[in-house]
């Protein structure tokens, strides 16, 4: 018996012999789009490196663009303001979440790049060039004697940078991933 | 000769479930006369002389018109949430659920929690864009309206912070609301489109392991979650309660991963992108990685554990005179169904186990009750919650043992630490006065 149902059915299958594609028995109403057409959506950052852009940026750069961007938040030499301190020594000692910074805390340096390019400055965010991301990045690093004063951060440098505490976390829940 | 239910009447001790006046929780189920036969025995107030029944104004007049869209009564002004930044000034901004002054196990829209990060985004559902790609075989871009058509799926969730309940890290209890300690979870119904259908479509790279998420939102909030969430029960959620995503929840579309903590939700949902490896994006690798007691720190969290917690009676409440109260509360868990409660009056010293309200839900608020006499004596009132797992909820002790605490209270709307599912206990005095205590 012919039904409208049976036709779309039918014609699925034909698409897919066609492409040599198993087309799922979904609307397939998504329009198909090409990683360069994302590009610029696409800002996620893997601890190895996976999606770093071009470009570099030194801590001398990064400090000019942070006090001109940065510091009224986070105060100057980034030791905290309104907003939190990027610069610290602070030691953990107890389990409150206060404490937490990049020094002592955050286990992957490409963390830092990303969440500066997402989401900074909180008033006008992805305003900054990739080139100042990587200096402000390499200006953190730097003045938490995480990196030298002079080193150059870049898609190659910045994954290699080791963070202290990379070692200290443990995985929840296994099972769920 | 006396029957049973005869004995039940006169002889309260009979109904008594646990100590210091709880009653056996079918006293709710369906044996309403039983228990008010056993309860008000002599004690009911006098019918003569009552004042006369007279018509209201409101009877006698024809009321407001009708609003295109309904909104409380304005006797229920006191029934909103609490924000942590009025102001709108540059940071984040919760609002808490008032739990004391609701009912059943549905948040309604305009009262779920919401924490935003840079201030809630006003995004014209036309233009907004979802594309899936990274290690799929064909990347594709969808529209509200084309998910629209999509084959939908209803089920009801609790979503809840993985720092709600902070304040109870606290060496001593705060005196704060149910709202202030634990307004930061939510349920609700949420209708969408299954993560899974859309990855059929667009195929999965055997190399992918974990999805980033990312909202439309000026922080462009991200989150890893693992490939195995949203082959399992991961939803593209449209609606909530029905009508469309509240924009504070995340207009016009959110992930919805039930019972993973609510940040992983990630609203205004934009991209989402298979990878290898997990992103370490600032959510996952700060926020939201709990430090221990040995100076590690948990990472990967994800469930939000069994929990419940007693909404009425609970902090700023007074009773009023020693009688028949109910004990209510919500009791949930990100791994299953709730399989039981139990509800104690004497700190912890012997418990009875709640009547459940029915349908008990998967990753969903359980309402339970359990009627209790009060004598007018100090009680303590404690709930413990089970799911279907066999998870049981800590004792404050165990949770602490395991856990932590802070040296210091730390200001309430802070979050000293995450993911605190240990019980709850609310102090009765004599006075009727209902405070937060540690038992």
């Amino acid at each position: 018996m012919f039904t409208p149902e049976r036709a779309i059915f039918t014609a699925s299958l034909l698409l897919a012999a066609m492409t040599g594609v198993s087309l799922a028995e979904t609307p397939n109403f998504g329009k198909p789009i090409d990683e360069a057409a994302i590009a610029n959506w696409d800002i996620s950052i893997l601890p190895d490196g996976t999606g770093l852009p071009k470009g570099s940026g030194t801590p001398a750069r990064g400090a000019a663009i942070y006090a001109e961007k940065c510091s009224a938040c986070h105060g100057d030499s980034g030791k905290g303001g309104i907003a939190a301190a990027v610069v610290s020594d602070k030691k953990i000692d107890g389990i409150s979440a206060a404490q937490k910074t990049i020094k002592n805390f955050i286990g992957d340096s490409t963390t830092i790049f990303d969440f500066i390019r997402r989401a900074m400055p909180f008033q006008a965010p992805r305003s900054l060039t990739d080139d100042e991301v990587y200096a402000l990045t390499a200006y953190i690093l730097a003045e938490n004697k995480l990196i030298g004063a002079n080193e150059v951060m870049d898609a190659q440098t910045l994954p290699k940078v080791k963070m202290p505490n990379h070692d200290n976390f443990i995985i929840r829940f296994p099972d769920h991933i | 000769m006396a029957r049973s239910s005869d004995r039940d009447m006169r002889g309260q001790t009979l109904e008594a479930a646990a100590g210091n006046g709880l009653i056996n929780r079918r006293a709710l189920l369906g044996r309403g006369m039983v228990l008010a036969g056993a309860m008000g025995a002599g004690v009911g107030p006098a019918a003569a002389g009552a004042e006369p029944l007279a018509d209201e104004p409101w009877s006698l007049e024809v009321g407001d018109p009708t609003p295109l869209y309904q909104v409380p009564s304005k006797f229920e002004a006191k029934v909103v949430r609490t924000l942590s930044n009025p102001n709108h000034e540059p940071r984040n901004s919760h609002s808490r659920t008032p739990h004391h002054l609701l009912a059943g196990t549905t948040t309604p829209n305009g009262l779920h929690f919401t924490i935003n990060h840079g201030g809630i985004p006003t995004i014209d559902p036309d233009r907004h864009r979802l594309v899936i790609h990274g290690l799929v075989k064909r990347p594709l871009e969808f529209t509200l309206e084309t998910l629209s058509r999509y084959p939908m799926t209803s089920r009801v969730s609790f979503v809840e912070c993985g720092g709600n309940s902070a304040p109870m890290f606290s060496p001593e209890p705060m005196q704060e609301t149910v709202q202030a300690l634990h307004g930061l979870a939510s349920c609700a119904e949420w209708t969408g489109v299954k993560l899974s259908t859309l990855l059929e479509e667009t195929g999965i790279d055997p190399k992918a392991k974990w999805f980033v998420a990312e909202g439309a939102d000026s922080p462009h909030l991200s989150r890893s979650v693992p490939i195995k969430k949203a082959l399992d029960d991961a939803m593209i959620a449209l609606y909530q309660n029905g009508e469309r995503i509240m924009p504070g929840n995340g207009y016009p579309m959110r992930l919805l991963l039930p019972g993973y903590e609510g940040n992983m939700n990630v609203k205004f949902l934009r991209r989402i992108k298979l990878v290898e490896q997990p992103a370490m994006s600032y959510y996952e690798a700060r926020t939201y990685s709990p430090i221990l007691p040995n100076g590690k720190a948990y990472r990967f969290y994800f469930l939000q554990e069994v929990k419940s917690f007693i909404t009425s009676p609970s902090y700023g409440q007074t009773l009023k005179g020693p009688g028949l109260y109910e004990i209510s509360g919500i009791a949930y868990s990100g791994t299953g169904r709730i399989e039981k409660v139990m509800v104690s009056a004497d700190g912890g010293q012997s418990w009875a186990q709640a009547a459940l309200q029915e349908p008990v839900l998967s990753k969903a608020f359980t309402r339970f009750r359990m009627p209790w006499r009060w004598n007018g004596g100090p009680a303590t009132l404690l709930s413990r919650a089970w799911d279907e797992s066999g998870n049981v909820q800590p004792t404050r002790a165990e949770f602490v043992a395991a856990r932590g605490q802070l040296e210091k209270p730390a200001p309430v709307l802070a979050f000293p630490n995450q993911h605190y599912n240990s019980i709850t206990s609310w102090g009765v005095g004599s006075n009727g006065e209902v405070k937060h205590v540690y038992a």
